[in-house]
């Protein structure tokens, strides 16, 4: 039987504010265990929350981002249930009236392709802390540092058909809320976390089979690979005549399998109810307006912007807006050397590859907007073969001056004089009599493969300093005789 | 010539200290000796912290000497269990906070010390503020110092008790359902519900965030206004204060009453009453149309569901209020916890009382699966209409009167065994917390020798009309001069 | 509406609560009593009322996102039952 595979995202976003939602308590990592946690924090007998306004902000860029209704009376709720890292015994949340209400979010696909993504809702919450497990002898210490950073919870409709769908969504969403300022989205570090709700159906059937939620799901890679396991496990129990068991699983890398969490066996009542400690949001139009105004140029927009303007094709525009600080970059240099085109084609090809290589980000870049733009200018002057483009390009990578001060220094120039050309093509051809009887009795196709011969010999006679094009015309002239 | 010091008002006291004819550390004194000589009998005060009573009434004397001292300046006081202090254990008459210090005080803690007052300590209650008889608490229950046999009502028993008993002029107290008035009302004393939102929760152990609050309990109207002063205003750490304007009480004591309509329940004066109390209420009424107020029938048609409407929405909010009291943090932890269960169920269920456990359990029920719309959802519907039914007389009348308490003291152990009865006694107060109305109880005759209260309802933050009525009405009465013998006079 | 022994014994349970079996009679008998006195709210037609979670309209105030608050690790631990490094310490929890 062919199964078509269903799945849902919820993305909890840690939200970028200076302090926590409902304390003053600093919001930032790698502190000493409770040191960031005040009373509130603690769930301290008489401590009462209140609400940051920065939180409320960006959730409502968020939903602004992606077009979406904003509550403008949303509430609070309370969730009720008993764990160690959950201070007060429930977590603030919000679950009858949500921040954000539907919208869709559109998600460029590898293809150039745009696939529509149904986003259900985003509320806000606060974080849990955390559990150390292995540090006390039988027993778990708790940190309540991470309790109550602001969190934007990000739900979607049973979208996902594919592995591929799931991870350009979470990609997509990573790039809008950097672009946004709102998050750093660091899935490693657990300020972008997923989980993936995935049930299988006989390809053709309307409903959907039982599902199970994937928890811990931290990088992109793990998310394909939590998906292809649990969609292999489940396919084999169906197969086999089985049932899925409605449950929480845990997706353990190390092993490359998920597994059902007991800790989460019992079955919950969350017992829901409107926090009484808080009152209701309200978000008038004007305020909606404002922060409307204050939204920097999207994702979406600016990829469509980059095709239309600079004529890139769809998917190197799509990878160009991947980051704010990659398309910042990529208009930089284009308008200082006005090759939009050729910028791309580097951006894309060596110097993603050369960052890549030294494992750091477009912000850590060694080759400037102004540098590369200065290199790509010799290219198109002709001064520089692409050969020895990509030499002057390792020099401005390391550090040794601009792709002018390169140039002279090596006197790495391209030969583009006639003259000198065609003196190098003579002593070739001359060298070279057989190749040249050769080629001369050969049909057109294999003349082009002949061709590649004495264009490397002249190459390498001018130490890679010829320009290329001006060979090939040459040559072919003085081939023909 | 003047009266004992443990009998005089704040005011009084206020204007001694001023005229230094006495000194804060001589007050501090008498009153802590008072209660040492006297408070075995009541149980009314569970931690007297001495030591830094004398400090702070040191520091009051100076301030006084300097002639820098506030109306309030070496004033003392005694604070409610429930309120956090800094430093002093805070346990809300409960084993699960026995051992409880707060690193912090709640907002009204600090204003009034802020004011100047002197605390000398911290009062008995209902454990966790639930019960209205002082019955539930972890130290035992407190005596009513009109009859030691019978309660001195709840959850602010010790309040009232020590407050009557003449141990401090002042005290804070909580109510959720009627914790201030019918305490108030058992004892003979003064106290004021203020309106929701109008005294920060900050600091306040929580019972049912949206109807506790907090209110002074005292020996006359005069000095809860003067108290309502010091303990009021908006709150950026309360998210539910009110962002309102607060007014001088004291001023709105002057004033007369001619035209007033007071609105007359017919609800409050149902069987439940009491027919000697409902007969002290008529009479202490005769008093406010003697001075020109007008009486007026008025229907509260949902009175007797509002007791069904509060014990949903006080436990469900109660049962995740109470959440984290889990051993993990702070408070009682049992012994030898066997895995993370073991440590939850044990250390809340020998950390919790009966009556603590019985509403935890219900609120619980109300919320859970398959009953949210038909107990917490429908609640919180009637509690609307409630709302709307006061806001429907408050269309005929300034302010509404009954009775506080359906009844007098009542002998400690009556009511224990049958929780349901012991609901009853808060039927005339509860529908004021869930609309969120001041309210106040004053002392306005005896029924065998044990004082009854006269419950004022106000309009939103119209405390000032309850302050004026209820003033005026002592200027006329003696009721609230009434003290309980409580063994020799001294 | 009443409740039965083992009603009471599950929200006991959501609630971390134990109820000695001696007790639970006693403890099923007076929730079934308050349950029937809570059940008095039927009576009443709410068709179409808003639900009313707070006495008054108000609406949230917004604080400003701002760092107020220092380490206090040391006074809040003082009365914590069980701490180590810094920690709270629970018995083993396992995932």
């Amino acid at each position: 039987m062919n199964w078509e595979v269903v799945m849902g995202l919820e993305v909890h976003l840690q939200l970028a504010t200076r302090s926590k939602i409902f304390s003053g308590a600093a919001n930032h990592f790698g502190a000493e265990p409770n040191v960031q946690a005040c009373a509130i924090d603690l769930g301290m007998p008489g401590m009462l929350p209140v609400l940051n306004e920065q939180a409320v902000r960006f959730a409502v860029m968020f939903g602004l981002g992606i077009g979406a209704e904003i509550g403008k009376r949303s509430v609070f709720d309370r969730k009720n249930y008993f764990y160690p890292d959950l201070p007060k015994g429930y977590q603030v949340s919000q679950f009858f009236e949500p921040i954000v209400g539907a919208g869709v979010f559109d998600i460029p696909m590898p293809d150039g392709s745009l696939f529509p993504v149904r986003i259900t809702r985003a509320h806000l919450e606060e974080d849990a802390g955390k559990s150390v497990h292995d540090a006390f002898a039988g027993q778990t210490g708790i940190d309540l540092n991470r309790a109550g950073t602001p969190l934007l919870e990000i739900v979607t409709e049973p979208d996902f058909r594919t592995a591929e769908q799931a991870v350009a969504y979470l990609k997509a969403l990573h790039s809008l809320v950097t672009y946004l300022g709102i998050s750093d989205g660091n899935m490693a570090e657990g300020s972008m976390r997923c989980d993936i709700n995935i049930s299988l159906r006989p390809e053709g059937q309307d409903t959907f089979g039982t599902r199970t939620e994937i928890k811990n799901v931290n990088s992109f890679r793990f998310v394909e690979r939590a998906i292809a396991v649990e969609v292999e496990r489940q396919r084999d129990i169906l197969e086999d005549g089985g049932h899925i068991v409605q449950e929480t699983r845990l997706f353990d890398a190390e092993n490359n399998e998920t597994r059902s969490m007991r800790s989460k066996e019992v079955a919950n009542d969350y017992r829901y109810f409107p926090e009484p400690d808080l009152l209701p949001v309200i978000i008038d139009d004007e305020t909606i307006e404002q922060i409307r105004q204050t939204l920097p140029e999207l994702p979406n927009d600016k990829r469509n912007r980059l095709i239309h303007d600079y004529g890139l094709g769809d998917y190197d525009a799509a990878l160009l807006v991947d980051s704010r600080a990659l398309a910042d970059y990529f208009e930089a240099a284009a308008a200082l050397c006005g090759e939009p085109k050729l910028v791309a084609n580097w951006m894309l090809g060596d110097l993603s590859a050369a960052l890549n290589r030294a494992d750091i980000g477009i912000e850590q870049c060694p080759v400037t907007p102004v540098a590369l733009a200065g290199l790509i200018q010799r290219i198109s002057d002709n001064t520089l073969s692409s050969k020895l483009a990509k030499q002057v390009f390792e020099g401005i990578w390391q550090g040794q001056g601009s792709a002018d001060d390169i140039i002279e220094q090596r006197g790495l120039k391209q030969v583009s004089d006639t003259g000198a050309l065609e003196g190098m093509i003579d002593e070739v051809i001359a060298k070279n009599p057989d190749q040249v009887a050769q080629y001369r009795a050969a049909d057109d196709n294999k003349r082009k493969k002949l061709s590649g011969f004495f264009v490397g010999q002249i190459m390498k006679a001018s130490k890679g300093q010829a320009n290329p094009q001006m060979v090939n015309e040459l040559l072919l002239k003085k081939l023909a005789g | 010539m003047t009266s004992e010091l443990h009998e005089r008002s704040a005011l009084e006291l206020s204007r001694a200290l001023q005229e230094r004819e006495i000194s804060s550390v001589e007050l501090t004194t008498a009153l802590l000796q008072r209660i040492r000589a006297r408070d075995d009998a009541l149980n009314s005060v569970i931690t007297v912290t001495e030591e830094q009573a004398l400090k702070e009434a040191q520091a009051a004397d100076a301030l006084l000497a300097r002639g820098e001292a506030g109306p309030l300046t070496g004033v003392p006081l005694l604070h409610k269990d429930i309120f956090c202090t800094q430093g002093v254990r805070t346990s809300c008459a409960s084993r699960m906070l026995d051992n409880f210090i707060p690193p912090y005080d709640a907002t009204v803690v600090s204003k009034l010390r802020a004011a100047g007052t002197v605390s000398l300590g911290k009062t008995n209650m209902d454990e966790f503020a639930m019960g209205s008889s002082n019955e539930t608490s972890y130290y035992g229950p407190c005596h009513n110092p009109w009859d030691l046999d019978r309660v001195p009502g709840g959850s602010s028993g010790g309040s009232a008790a020590a407050v009557a008993a003449g141990f401090a002029p002042l005290a804070t107290g909580t109510d959720t359902g009627g914790s201030i008035r019918q305490p108030a009302a058992l004892c003979g004393i003064t106290g004021l519900k203020p309106t929701y939102g109008r005294v920060s929760r900050l600091g306040i152990i929580a019972f049912a965030s949206s109807l506790d609050q907090a209110g002074p309990m005292t020996r006359s109207v005069a000095d809860a206004a003067l108290m309502l002063n010091a303990m009021c205003g908006v709150d950026a750490g309360d998210s539910t204060s009110a962002d309102v304007p607060t007014p001088n009480f004291l001023d709105a004591l002057s004033g007369d009453i001619q035209g007033l309509r007071i609105g007359i329940p017919k609800q409050y004066f149902s069987a439940d009453l009491n027919p000697r109390v409902a007969t002290q209420i008529h009479q202490a009424l005769g008093e406010l149309t003697a001075r020109g107020a007008l009486l007026v029938d008025i229907d509260l048609p949902h009175t007797h569901q509002g007791i069904a409407t509060y014990y949903v929405i006080a436990p469900a909010e109660a049962s995740a209020n109470l959440s984290r009291f889990d051993g993990v943090r702070f408070g009682y932890r049992c012994d030898n916890p066997q895995d993370l269960t073991d440590l939850y169920q044990r250390s809340r269920s020998e950390g919790f009382g009966e009556e603590v456990q019985r509403r935890i359990l219900v609120g619980t029920y109300a919320l859970s699966a398959g009953f949210y719309d038909a107990y917490f959802k429908k609640a919180q519907q009637v509690r609307r209409i409630i709302s709307n039914d006061f806001k429907q007389a408050f269309e005929s009348c300034d302010v509404i009167a009954g009775p506080a308490a359906p009844g007098v003291a009542f002998k400690i152990g009556d009511k224990t065994s049958d929780p349901l009865a012991m609901y009853m006694e808060d039927v005339y107060t509860l529908s004021v917390n869930l609309a969120g109305l001041p309210g106040m109880s004053i002392p306005a005759g005896q029924v065998d020798g044990l004082p009854i209260g006269l419950q004022l309802i106000g309009r939103p933050f119209d405390e000032a009309t309850l302050l004026r009525v209820g003033h005026l009405f002592q200027e006329s009465t003696d009721w609230h001069l009434q003290r309980p013998a409580l063994g020799a006079s001294q | 509406m009443s409740v039965s022994r083992s009603d009471v014994t599950q929200i006991a349970q959501l609630a971390r609560l134990t109820i000695a079996d001696e007790a639970l009679d006693d403890v099923t008998d007076r929730f079934s009593r308050i349950l029937t006195l809570v059940d008095q709210l039927q009576q009443v037609p709410t068709e179409g009322v808003e639900p009313m979670s707070n006495p008054h309209d108000m609406t949230q105030r917004l604080r400003s996102d701002e760092v107020t608050e220092v380490n206090q690790r040391e006074a809040l631990q003082t009365v914590a039952p069980e701490v180590e490094q810094g920690y709270f310490l629970v018995p083993r929890v396992i995932d």
